[in-house]
């Protein structure tokens, strides 16, 4: 096997991504998780599968999203030419979605009844309500009490679409309590019920799983980049949370070692304080959720508390495979702080017409960075993975306005 | 010299009685008071003493003992200060089995090498890491055996026989047989699945079993040892705990320990 190709060879039948990645779970999970995975295999090549797949994503999600020529930031940077992978514009509002059809139509196929699974922002909440609404199976979303309060149009939602949203009030009662909870549920309804995890975290096959359902993303800009411009991007950014968006549209250009790969994590204060989300910048190899990554915790090893402006970046962990990719060097992972990222918001809504989601928002700052150090024959692909109408309330109140 | 937990189990085999394991939350309410609660369970006919690593995450817990683990890390409760404890209880006594139970991440982060040798130092015999299956443990098992640590693997109701056998495979101690399916603290347990359960384990495996999760009570604790070697009370003893906050001899949770304890059948 030749180095470029070992990419598209992660994970192993374990779920190792070199080191990391893995099955770290309670033993009564075991024998779901070696099941689900045995069902994944089989289904991933079935051709009924992948027709029901390109169905719903072409006539229920929109895809292909475009990948559109962002001319006034390009200008404006004097820099590279920059592309925004649209991705915004799928039903629902980000790239979330992808991975919750995929995950609920295997539920389906397994026989299982009962749809549960954990949110932050509320972005994969409402992608996995939307889906159980339209498969026909009741759902429920563990989502942390300070969530709740900050995103509760998300939880509105939710509900309008026949999820029933369960509060989360222990630990810091965010995104990490919320799975907590969601994986105590699981442990207890192992009969009926399937997690649908929202990121390529959790225990394999997960982060494998995942990542094949939003690898699509890749796969689009391949084809729409060389068709608009015939030849490969110089360079790709995306930000990163769990890391689902990210690799998905990295995937594809893993092997075309031409292409910089940029993950941008939420340096939130400054990742020199306490106050940020960055794992891989700011943390240390551990083992949460299932499995083995990086994670922002203490010397003794109890997972701290992430902190981040968009509520869908604060996660204390990331997906073993960013981690593995890191430590071979084939991606780069930088950190933006909160008000790089609430620059970026506002230009990209003055500039382009654009209402980002603040995670983009802290792509699109580093894009910021690295187009006017780049040739203007040069590319960037960035993918503007979910829109701001979530965030506007809350970017009101850091720009001190009342709406 | 053997390790506490074969021997426990051999001098109680001898003397035809059943054993009960006890379960706290190091650090809740304080490390000292722990001391305390350790020296009373001994006394009170407890055989072997489970201590619970504080986690910030536990996802295999309950409200009883995610609280308590909680309490116990606002103390400032760590793994040295966990085995530093471990040290001082040994001081006085030699006997009494230690297990170690909780969730990977701090040990991963102390360093299984180092955690291991710790460990064997303070007096610990064994260690329960709930989050860490036969496929992932071979670092640790290895180190921990070659320590004299019992790694103690758990079976649960979803367990099937081709599981059964990855399990027992390189299993030492004893094994753990999870009740429910479930966190800890939860549901009823029913007698007839345990006799069922216990006796499908007894024709795989010459390891002694435990039975733990789900068990509150003297009656539970009863039935558990008509069949298993071993009964496992957790949350219902660190409830008690939150409740009484006073430990002195004689007083009430030495009473409800006392009746948990096969010794002590009225």
């Amino acid at each position: 096997m030749t180095i470029s190709d070992t990419y598209h060879h992660q994970p192993d039948e374990n779920g190792h991504f070199g080191e990391f990645g893995g099955r770290y779970i309670p033993e009564t999970l075991m024998p779901l998780v070696l099941d689900l995975n045995k069902h994944y295999r089989k289904l991933k090549d079935d051709k009924e599968f992948n027709r029901l797949i390109s169905y719903y994503s072409q006539h229920y999600i929109g895809r292909p999203s475009p990948l559109y020529f962002a001319e006034r930031l390009t200008n404006h940077f004097d820099g590279a030419k920059l592309y925004f992978k649209r991705d915004e514009l799928n039903h629902t509002g980000a790239h979330k979605i992808n991975n919750a059809l995929g995950q609920v139509l295997l539920a389906k196929h397994m026989g299982k009844t009962r749809i549960i699974a954990e949110t932050g922002a509320g972005q994969h909440g409402v992608a996995t309500a939307t889906i159980c609404a339209l498969l026909d199976l009741p759902c429920f979303i563990y989502m942390g009490e300070s969530d709740m309060e900050r995103q509760s149009p998300n939880v509105f939602r939710m509900k309008l679409l026949g999820a029933e949203v369960i509060p989360v009030s222990h630990g810091s009662k965010t995104l990490k309590d919320a799975m907590n909870e969601a994986m105590r549920d699981w442990v207890t309804n192992v009969e009926n019920t399937y997690y649908v995890i929202g990121t390529v975290a959790g225990p394999h096959p997960f982060p494998e799983m995942v990542r094949d359902f939003q690898k699509i993303i890749g796969i689009e800009v391949k084809e729409q980049i060389l068709a608009a411009e015939n030849k490969l991007p110089d360079a790709m950014v995306a930000a990163i949370g769990g890391g689902s968006n990210a690799i998905g549209l990295f995937y594809d250009f893993l092997n075309d070692t031409s292409v910089k790969l940029y993950g941008v994590e939420a340096g939130g204060k400054g990742i020199n304080t306490d106050e940020h989300a960055a794992s891989l910048s700011g943390g240390e190899p551990g083992v949460l959720h299932g499995s083995h990554s990086y994670l922002l915790q203490d010397d003794d090893g109890q997972i701290a508390d992430a902190y981040s402006i968009s509520a869908g970046l604060d996660y204390p962990g990331i997906g073993p495979e960013h981690a593995y990719l890191q430590s071979i060097g084939r991606v780069n992972y930088v950190a933006i702080s909160d008000e790089e990222a609430l620059s970026a918001f506002q230009l990209c809504c003055r500039l382009e017409g654009i209402i980002p989601a603040l995670e983009p928002s802290h792509a699109l700052a580093y894009v910021s960075q690295l187009a006017p150090s780049m040739k203007q024959d040069e590319i960037i692909v960035m993918n503007m993975c979910g829109r701001g109408d979530k965030d506007i309330f809350n970017v009101a109140k850091h720009l001190g306005f009342e709406i | 010299m053997t390790n506490r937990i074969d021997n426990t189990f051999s001098v109680l085999k001898e003397k035809n009685r059943k054993a009960l394991i006890t379960f706290v939350t190091v650090g809740d309410p304080s490390i000292e008071d722990t001391h305390k609660i350790m020296n009373l369970l001994v006394d009170a006919g407890v055989d072997i003493i489970e201590l619970g690593i504080p986690f910030s995450d536990p996802i295999a817990d309950g409200t009883t003992i995610q609280s308590a683990s909680q309490r116990a890390l606002a103390n400032g409760t760590t793994l040295k200060s966990i085995l530093s404890l471990v040290t001082r209880f040994r001081k006085n006594n030699k006997h009494t089995p230690i297990v170690l139970m909780g969730y990977y991440n701090p040990v991963f982060r102390h360093g299984i090498e180092s955690f291991c040798s710790d460990a064997t130092n303070a007096g610990v015999d064994g260690l329960i890491i709930v989050d860490l299956p036969p496929e992932e443990d071979s670092l640790l098992r290895t180190i921990a055996n070659k320590d004299d640590l019992h790694l103690v693997r758990l079976v649960t109701p979803t367990t099937d026989e081709e599981r059964l056998s990855i399990i027992l495979d390189g299993a030492t101690g004893f094994l753990y047989y999870v009740s429910i399916n479930g966190i800890t603290g939860m549901q009823v347990i029913d007698e007839k699945t345990i006799e069922e359960r216990i006796n499908f384990l007894r024709q795989k495996t010459d390891l002694p079993i435990a039975v733990g999760f789900g068990i509150k009570s003297s009656e539970d604790v009863r039935m558990i040892q008509k069949y298993a070697d071993a009964a496992v009370v957790g949350s219902a003893l660190v409830k008690k705990i939150e409740e009484i906050g006073e430990f002195h001899k004689e007083g009430e949770l030495f009473n409800f320990v006392r009746d948990l304890s096969e010794t002590h059948v009225p």
